[in-house]
């Protein structure tokens, strides 16, 4: 992951150690093999969006947030949707495991 | 302009598949996201290699925009329709950049790559082929860019709008939340300006609310002057790239101007004014 600019590669930017950031990552999961297209999307305690990024083809992604309750929210085709909601802290690399 | 002049479905991507002179483009934050899959026919444009200058901060120039578009088989008289990744987000900003250097039919396809993928529509990776033109473009139109001294002069007199999420307005987060913190020397917003996150314009499968939705969200809840010229800004100038497309182009704001210098940049400037926190 460069440093300039924006763009989000499948999956999340890579990250090997959360350092002083405060990480949110995991897996979509669909009877037991991965969902590699899809979208997980941070959303803050109000409810508001914060940031997307597609599914890896691993079904990963990974956030950056800020230490506080997050809501993680799955689609996929078919129309699925899941939500979980996660704390993160910094840090800290926060896993999380989507079943859907 | 008018919603129908700037915006496609996927039906009628599909109904005009294979159109002469239609030529559909995408432009996706993740720049790999083609080269898994993409729309039948459908071209790649990568923000970063293709539209950055590759020493300086800027855009590649007007003989550089004109050798990719030539390079790529696009004409001066294509409907350009480009889609993307995360609500449109670089599409927009793409759709921006091509109204900078002067492209006249330029469309979004409303919902992106996003809509498009979780309504199990085709995906392929061929690659087209397309043969080469010899595009033509016009001189960056410089009213709906706005450079770092513009937005310093608006505050307190034009609308200035933070399309960046509520985190980074306040100070506490300098970069979006799936990127790593990092970029700006300081924290916080330009005073005066108004927080809309870019996303708000856009529902969750990625197409654009209405837009009575849209002058509700940006008028009567965020408090914009319509009756007044805009800046928009963000981070590095694309999100707010799609809070132009929706100011200018789908409610017909006159004076609209993206910043896209934005937050890495002003957030680095010496001497300049910030306000830190929720409020204005």
């Amino acid at each position: 992951m460069t440093s300039a600019g924006c763009g989000a590669p499948a999956g999340g930017a890579t990250a090997t150690s959360a350092g002083s950031q405060a990480i949110v990552q995991g897996r979509v999961t669909q009877n037991g093999s991965a969902v590699a297209t899809g979208y997980a999307r941070l959303l803050n305690s109000g409810g508001d969006f914060v940031a997307e990024v597609p599914l890896g083809d691993d079904g990963g992604f990974r956030f950056f947030a800020a230490p506080g309750s997050w809501t993680l929210r799955v689609l996929a085709p078919g129309g699925v949707r899941a939500e979980r909601t996660v704390s993160a802290d910094v840090g800290q690399v926060t896993e999380l495991e989507v079943a859907v | 302009m008018s919603r129908s002049d700037v915006l496609v479905d996927a039906d009628w991507v599909e109904a005009h598949h294979g159109d002469p002179g239609v030529v559909l483009v995408e432009v996706d934050e993740d720049t790999s996201a083609y080269d898994k899959g993409h729309i039948r026919d459908a071209v790649k444009i990568d923000w970063k290699t293709d539209l950055q200058d590759p020493v300086r901060r800027d855009f590649v120039d007007k003989a550089g925009f004109e050798a990719l578009l030539s390079e790529r088989g696009i004409s001066n008289d294509d409907t350009v329709v480009l889609y993307g990744g995360n609500n449109n987000w670089f599409a927009a900003y793409a759709y921006w950049y091509f109204k900078l250097y002067g492209h006249q039919n330029v469309k979004l396809l409303d919902g992106g790559r996003k809509k498009w993928e979780l309504d199990s529509r085709e995906i392929v990776t061929d690659v087209p082929h397309r043969a080469a033109t010899s595009y033509r473009a016009q001189e960056q139109d410089s009213s709906i860019r706005a450079f770092r001294d513009e937005a310093v002069a608006a505050i307190g007199k034009l609308n200035l709008v933070d399309v960046r999420s509520p985190d980074e307005f306040a100070g506490r987060l300098l970069a979006p939340a799936h990127l790593p913190q990092e970029q700006a020397q300081r924290g916080g917003h330009i005073p005066t300006a108004k927080n809309v996150p870019w996303s708000k314009a856009a529902e969750e499968d990625g197409t654009f609310k209405s837009d009575d939705a849209l002058r509700t969200l940006y008028g009567n809840e965020a408090g914009l002057d319509f009756g007044k010229d805009t800046i928009a800004y963000c981070r590095i100038g694309e999100r707010s790239a799609h809070t132009w497309f929706v100011l200018h182009e789908l409610l017909g704001q006159a004076n609209v101007k993206n910043y896209d210098g934005s937050w890495t940049e002003y957030g680095s400037l010496v001497g300049v004014p910030i306000t830190l926190g929720d409020a204005p």
